[in-house]
């Protein structure tokens, strides 16, 4: 392994750095390039050819494009957990140590037993699989299992990925992209007149096509003038240049999304920071100079190692000092093309001609094409590649001046590189991004950016503009324009005019599929989507099977549906299609363009937002203290609320049998800082809280609670909780946990839109307390001993009142509403002091065993109480009637509140609804699931008549027996009645119908 | 069945692999749209096409119409992350589905094109105790309506699907899921075009670039249809034009309870198989599975807003694939590909619309919203057994528009949650 | 991701500060009592849905916390316009004059 190992490297030349060479090995070879190398330019510099076998029959496939266009070129990178797969090899730059594999060919790419398949070939037309495998059906999934093996390119990680990504939020007057002639001309111009622009490019170097040129710009070669522009741009604050960079979507209101590879030219992994980050950009003006590719000519075995892109041929040799074979065959449609040949010949390698499609041909560029001696044939064009791994000689023949037909004798000329043209498609991917339907340009050969439905317009070679000066000239006035319609006046030292070298050329033949002696269906395989083995015969016979559509064609044959989205093929693809059909191509029209532009890593779509910031986590004020005391946890919504605190080795059951027990019998405490709060104020307070709720809150007194019951306007209970009146005109809303923001809203919406005149105001006050909750018989003793200035007295201090006072020397607000059943206070401070007042509660219980609960209990307890909890007793199907809670819906309200009318329509009266009704068990201590379903007749057939299902259920141990709530059609004139669970696992549990309150169903308990 | 004439098999590919393929014939005619018609059929996609052919085939009605303003299985059918599952939670819906599951385990047979119905199983992940509550609920019921289901474990999951990370350390772990192991995936366009060459068989038109611009009325019965190529008279006609039924509803003067949305999908790179079912998540909000192709494909949840663009934003992409890459953290550095999107008509309670409407003769098929396609081929079936006798299939009944009036809803958001 | 003027803030936000609420000028009926099931279905579900210009109503859940109405169409995505509820809209006006506007 030495450099001298580069075979068809140039010994001057090129944009790379010869005095670092960088070792890197492919499919396990070791190999040398430079710095400034891709990945296929040193691969092709040392005289590597095969580098992929081919999706459907295993052909050996080389290198084609030098960007993004390729489709051959897909390799593995490095290995573990941060391989990427799917990279293209032209646009990986070489850095040292770097490891790639081809995803494709077993045992390898050179020696491939799979290509044995593709003497089976003729078997898989486009579609073969809708044709077969049909039968026996059951063979089908075992089908599927071989046809998926051999599916897919590269290999996913299996761990996570050890990178992060970051995002960036801009804004800019001007987002220039692409930075070849024309966008660094429009980037310049834009700046020049203050605007703020950013200019990104998918390619470690500025300069676009200009990186490769020959030209000169002004008297001085193309790359100084790029050196010159970029050092300006960079003189500006105002400019933001982003190498590397690539825009891939454009959406809505001009927002684009660029990503921007930060590591990845040094190593698989990022060593500082992120690996790449995401901008995301709100452009008042848009400039797309994303430039245009090249278009192959569609011919007989155009695939085998060796066929490339003229441009590509020029790329590599002028940017990369790499000459990719040893005798070049050009077969062009074009002027331009002859420039490869020009190039390959100043190499000092061997051009075995030149053949031109155009009956004639002249012009600077052919002039001096002969002059060096190189054969120009013009009516020809290459028929048919001859060799396997690699190109061998071509097959020519004499064509008529229209492409369809060869007109005299094919003859082979040989050669180990055939470099194509046909002309060049703009990249008009981010303009159709935006809606904008794209239109046939007859006598440019191409489709061009459709009418804008942005804020954007294109310019250079994206929008057909086939000279450097043009280009250039172009980027200067689209640049002006932009940065006058953001706002900004031109600058007055505008430079107006452009000088390049540049040979007058004549027009391009229109051709896409080369003839052959025989038909296309008989012809050997002719390419059109190399990477997923779509060939002319295949258009033609989804034309034939009337798969006329375009897109039908496309899915019909999968043209396009590879990583590089038919950037290569597609224009092919459609012309063939509407040979076929009889049509224009512009009546066939393109299948449509998508984001991404080039394949978008995940993670940097997702960026920080995953794991532990995937949600923000919510903690109460006491949440140390419950983590410090060994608590689980239960997500409820975003907050992390305990669970149950197990003590040494306790389970679940026994630490919530425990605590279950402490509550009713002595005194529990409960964390209960994570109830939705909202303070309502205003003179209308009153109405608007009794049009919310279904009961009134107009005669509610200060001092004094109330529970209620929210329904949406469909009649279905959607949120409950208790209110306070704190003052005059003053309430505070208690709201469910997981329901606090959408409650928010909803106030916020019918006061807003319906009843502005209701003077009233919402604050979201959750997060400004904190509250504990102390319940049991002994709760007033422990509340007593750190409060001192409010009478605790039943008379004077009763269930549903709130007083203010003091808690251990701090200011609190105490509620005596119960969730247990029991005496409770929930002694709400202001959050800060919360693990303060935690503390001190726990301390004053210490002598009545105060414990600590959490959620598990807090619903075992409310469902001994025959209490809902809306979301797990109720799904938004449930009326208050079906909770058989028609008490907390008020009849004689004047205002017909919301929801209540939706109580009245026909299926909200029918019998039989579903209504909530206790169960207990045969069994006394077996738990009923939540979730079990309940039928009346235990042995019917499938499928049975289901008459509702368990949405609560617990072991009770303070009664000693199970208890489940339940929602049973009719139930409620079903009490006494036995229903079944048949479950799962086979067994069909019976239950009794019961009242759904299991314990002190007076509710003394709480009035103590 | 005449697709019997040229059969599609091993030894007809054979056959024609020796004449070069030039002698396929085509997969359905482009007639000229007659005069007038049974029954119209407005909307070419898949439930449209599966109408014809049931009316064809069932109903023996073949002077039928299907009209298509683009191309056939172009919009939602061609759009969509093709997941077939029944694991409904309410009775209706379960039934509707599951008819639909049967008839998808021998489509392939029954129109000779294969579809690649897959049944590699569905996975309905909870990440919270009330996720789980609902699981039990929804697979219990299911069980007893005689669909499959099961609730797993995380280490069950684990084995199904080995690169989803149910670690306890997760912000929202996975504490099980439910399981259907028939469910699965199909291709999408080969319903379409199954369906397709199967009724044009039948002798149904499919009528392609044709688009309806008016519904011609008489004495509040319809006639006819306007359309891009003139009038075509019906007695009957059948809208089934998803995200676009509102708009042929205000051409009958009338109004839907429906929104079209834009929903979103993207697919990866291929890749070699990793992933061998489908997985769901309602509450770290993605689902994914992975294409015969090897395309990881991912949608999550519709757009907030109304929108017949057929595309979204951004942010929405973004939430989604935080969601996969939380639920599969080794797909971080997989590349997205390609992304698009769909118009989806979503209804109050996440269930279709298959109705008669107060025009005689006019019938709507629509507001499936996020997961119309599992239900191809039940829709197809129902719907035209309501259009030949004039009256609702009993499977249709409680899925009319009076429920909308009534009350009645059937609220499968859950079961719906995630787009898919 | 859409980019929204909101009235109240003056100001253009990104469309994830704010949810979408629906279609705009539904008034709720004064007397829901005496309306037909039908009716009340109705107003409940029924919407316009229109493909073209749509009037809706934005909240600025993480902004103002306020409501307001756009008009915007719902195959290009544009905004014409926004304002305050209970004002009426310049663009594609409102049939009927005199209603409440909500």
């Amino acid at each position: 392994m030495t450099t001298a190992d580069q075979v068809n490297r140039l010994e001057s030349g090129g944009r790379i750095h010869r005095e670092k060479p960088l070792s890197f090995t492919f499919d396990g070879k070791k190999m040398i390039g430079y710095e400034g190398d891709t990945l296929a330019s040193a691969l092709l510099a040392n005289g590597v050819s095969v580098v992929a076998r081919s999706f459907k029959y295993s052909r050996p496939r080389g290198i084609v494009g030098h960007g993004a266009e390729e489709p051959n070129a897909i390799i593995q990178l490095g290995e573990g957990n941060a391989t990427v797969p799917n990279l293209r090899a032209t646009q990986v730059e070489l850095y040292e140590g770097l490891q790639a594999t081809a995803v494709s060919g077993w045992p390898n790419v050179e020696f491939d037993l799979m290509g044995l398949i593709g003497i089976f070939g003729r078997l898989m037309p486009p579609g073969f699989y809708y044709k077969t495998f049909m039968r026996p059906q059951r063979l089908w999934m075992t089908y599927e299992h071989i046809i998926r093996k051999a599916a897919g390119l590269g290999k996913a990680p299996t761990e996570a990925d050890p990178d992060s990504y970051d995002k960036l939020n801009q804004h800019c007057d001007v987002l220039v992209v692409g930075a070849g002639p024309a966008g660094l001309a429009a980037a310049l111009t834009a700046a020049r007149t203050g605007a703020r622009v950013i200019i990104a490019d998918e390619q470690q170097g500025f300069g676009g096509s200009l990186l490769a040129s020959v030209l000169s710009i002004n008297a001085q070669p193309a790359a100084g003038w790029v050196a010159d522009t970029i050092d300006e741009l960079k003189s500006f604050d105002s400019v933001q240049l982003l190498p590397r960079s690539t825009v891939f979507g454009y959406y809505d209101h001009n927002f684009l999304a660029i990503l921007e590879r930060r590591s990845d030219h040094v190593g698989l992994t990022a060593i500082t920071g992120s690996r790449q980050r995401l901008h995301r950009v709100r452009a008042k003006q848009v400039v797309l100079a994303t430039g245009a590719i090249e278009r192959p000519l569609v011919f007989a075995h155009n695939d085998v190692p060796g066929v490339m892109l003229a441009s590509s041929v020029s790329t590599y040799i002028q940017r990369y000092a790499v000459i990719p074979g040893r005798t070049l065959l050009l077969s062009t449609t074009n002027d331009g093309a002859y420039q490869t040949a020009i190039d390959w010949h100043q190499a000092g390698r061997h051009v075995a001609a030149i053949v031109d499609s155009r009956p004639q041909v002249n012009g600077p560029l052919i002039e001096t094409a002969k002059q060096l001696g190189i054969h120009v044939i013009s009516g020809h064009a290459v028929i048919e590649a001859l060799g396997k791994k690699r190109v061998t000689g071509a097959i020519i023949a004499p064509i008529n001046s229209t492409g369809a037909a060869l007109t005299g004798t094919p003859k082979t000329l040989s050669c180990d590189l055939i470099a194509s043209s046909g002309g060049w498609s703009p990249a008009i991917h981010l303009s159709s991004h935006t809606g904008a339907k794209p239109y046939w340009d007859d006598k440019k050969i191409a489709f061009l950016p459709g009418n804008s439905r942005q804020q954007e317009q294109s310019a250079g070679s994206a929008n057909g503009c086939w000279t450097l000066q043009g280009c250039l000239q172009e980027g200067i006035e689209v640049g002006a324009a932009a940065a006058q319609k953001a706002g900004f006046s031109p600058a007055v030292d505008q430079p107006v005019d452009f000088h390049c070298n540049e040979p007058l050329q004549q027009s391009p033949h229109a051709l896409f599929l080369v003839p052959h002696p025989k038909s296309t269906s008989r012809a050997p395989s002719q390419f059109v989507d190399l990477q997923l083995d779509v060939t002319a015969a295949a258009i033609e016979l989804a034309a034939r099977e009337g798969y006329e559509s375009v897109e039908h064609a496309k899915r019909y044959t999968a043209m396009g549906f590879g990583t590089d989205q038919g950037k290569l093929g597609n224009i092919n693809g459609i012309a063939i299609l509407a040979n076929a059909l009889g049509q224009t191509i512009s009546e066939t029209g393109t299948t449509m363009f998508r984001p991404a532009y080039t394949p978008t890593t995940f993670g940097a779509i997702a960026g920080r937002d995953i794991g532990a910031l995937f949600d923000p986590e919510r903690y109460t004020a006491m949440h140390r203290w419950h983590q410090e005391h060994g608590a689980t946890w239960e997500n409820v919504g975003q907050w992390k609320r305990p669970w149950y605190f197990p003590q040494q080795s306790e389970h679940m059951h026994e630490a919530v049998n425990r605590e279950c027990l402490a509550v009713r019998n002595s005194v529990g405490i409960l964390d209960a800082s994570t109830l939705g709060k909202i303070d309502i104020q205003g003179p209308d307070a009153a109405e608007f809280i009794t049009r919310i709720y279904t009961n009134s809150y107009l005669k509610l007194a200060i001092g004094k609670c109330r529970y209620g019951v929210m329904l949406k306007e469909d009649g279905m209970i959607f949120d409950d909780g208790v209110t306070a009146c704190l003052a005059e005109n003053h309430y505070l809303m208690f709201t469910t946990t997981g329901g606090a923001a959408g409650v928010l809203a909803w106030l916020e919406l019918w006061q807003q839109t319906e009843w502005p005149d209701l003077q009233v105001y919402f604050t979201s006050v959750t997060d400004h307390w904190a509250t504990a909750t102390v319940t049991g018989p002994n709760a007033r003793k422990v509340i007593a001993k750190v409060c001192d200035d409010i009478d605790l007295s039943n008379d004077n201090f009763a269930f549903m009142d709130w007083r203010d006072g003091t808690v251990a020397e701090i200011k609190a607000r105490l509620f005596r509403i119960s969730f247990t059943g029991e005496l409770s206070y929930e002694v709400n401070v202001p959050a800060h002091y919360g693990r303060f007042i935690w503390e001190k509660l726990l301390e004053a219980g210490k002598e009545f065993d105060i414990t600590p609960y959490g959620t598990e209990t807090m619903h075992v307890l409310r469902a001994e109480k025959g209490f809902i909890i809306v979301g797990q007793d109720t799904d938004g199907s449930v009326t208050p009637h079906d909770m058989n809670m028609s008490w907390v819906i008020a009849k004689n309200k004047t205002f017909s509140f919301l929801g209540k009318r939706s109580l009245e329509r026909s299926d909200s009266l029918r019998d039989q609804r579903k209504q909530l009704v206790g169960l207990k068990t045969r069994e006394p201590q077996q738990v009923l699931p939540e979730g079990a379903q309940i039928v009346n007749d235990q042995n019917q057939l499938l499928p049975m008549a289901m008459q509702g299902h368990v949405t609560s259920s617990y072991y009770s141990a303070n009664l000693g027996h199970s208890i489940a709530l339940a929602v049973v059609k009719g139930g409620l004139n079903r009490l006494g009645e036995t229903v079944y669970c048949p479950l799962a696992d086979g067994r069909i549990l019976a239950a009794e119908i019961v009242s759904s309150v299991f314990y002190d169903p007076e509710g003394a308990r709480q009035h103590v | 069945m005449s697709t019997k004439k040229n059969p599609y098999s091993a030894f007809s590919l054979l056959k024609n692999a020796l004449s070069y393929h030039e002698n396929w014939q085509r997969a359905w005619r482009n007639p000229t749209p007659k005069t007038d018609y049974d029954i119209i059929i407005v909307g070419g996609g898949g439930h449209g096409l599966a109408t014809a052919y049931y009316l064809a085939t069932v109903h023996g009605i073949t002077n039928v119409a299907v009209l298509e303003k683009g191309y056939l299985g172009g919009g939602n059918t061609a759009r969509n992350t093709t997941i077939i599952r029944s694991n409904y939670l309410w009775d209706e819906a379960a039934q509707l589905y599951e008819l639909s599951l049967k008839l998808w385990e021998g489509l392939t047979q029954e129109l000779n094109f294969n579809v690649m119905f897959s049944q590699r199983g569905v996975l309905n992940l909870g990440h919270n105790l009330q996720d789980m509550r609902d699981i039990e609920r929804r697979v219990n019921a299911n069980r007893l309506n005689g669909i499959d289901g099961e609730v797993l474990s995380p280490a069950d999951i684990k084995h199904i699907a080995p690169l989803l990370n149910v670690s306890p350390d997760a912000r929202y772990p996975v504490l099980g899921a439910s399981w259907q192991p028939r469910g699965g995936t199909a291709r999408h366009d080969a319903v379409a075009w199954g369906y397709a060459r199967a009724a044009d068989a039948l002798g149904v038109d499919l009528i392609q670039q044709t688009e309806v611009t008016g519904l011609r009325r008489q004495k509040g019965a319809i006639v006819g249809v306007e359309t891009t190529h003139g009038f075509i008279g019906a007695n009957k006609v059948g809208c089934v034009t998803a995200g676009n039924s509102g708009v042929m509803a205000a051409m009958a003067g009338l109004k839907l309870p429906i929104e079209s949305r834009p929903l979103q999908a993207l697919v990866s790179e291929p890749l070699r198989p990793c992933l061998d079912t489908v997985v769901m998540s309602n509450a770290v909000h993605g689902y994914i599975s992975q294409s015969d192709k090897g395309d990881l494909v991912i949608g999550a949840g519709v757009d907030g807003y109304n929108g017949y663009g057929q595309r979204g934003s951004f942010h929405v992409i973004e939430h989604t694939l935080q969601a996969i890459c939380e639920l599969f953290p080794a797909f971080s550095r997989v590349r997205m590909n390609r992304q698009w999107g769909g118009i989806v008509d979503t209804c109050p309670d996440a269930c279709p619309i298959i109705s008669k409407t107060s025009v005689d003769g006019l019938y709507f098929n629509c507001g499936w919203g996020t997961g119309g396609f599992k239900a191809t081929p039940g829709s197809g079936f129902v719907f035209a057994d309501t259009l030949a006798h004039g009256r609702p299939h009993p499977l249709a009944e409680p899925f009319a528009i009076d429920r909308f009036y009534s009350g009645a809803l059937i609220d499968e958001h859950g079961a719906a949650g995630v787009a898919h | 991701m859409l980019h929204i003027y909101c009235p109240h803030c003056q100001q253009h936000r990104e469309e994830d500060e704010f949810s979408y609420s629906g279609e705009a000028h539904i008034q709720r009926p004064s007397n829901p009592e005496i309306l037909t099931d039908k009716d009340w279905g109705d107003y409940l579900f029924f919407r316009k849905n229109p493909r073209g210009l749509h009037h809706e109503m934005w909240y600025h859940a993480a902004g103002c916390r306020r409501y307001f109405n756009a008009t915007r169409d719902t195959v290009s995505y544009e905004i014409m316009e926004t304002y305050p509820v209970g004002t009426r809209p310049q663009i594609a006006p409102l049939p009927t004059i005199g209603d409440d506007a909500t």
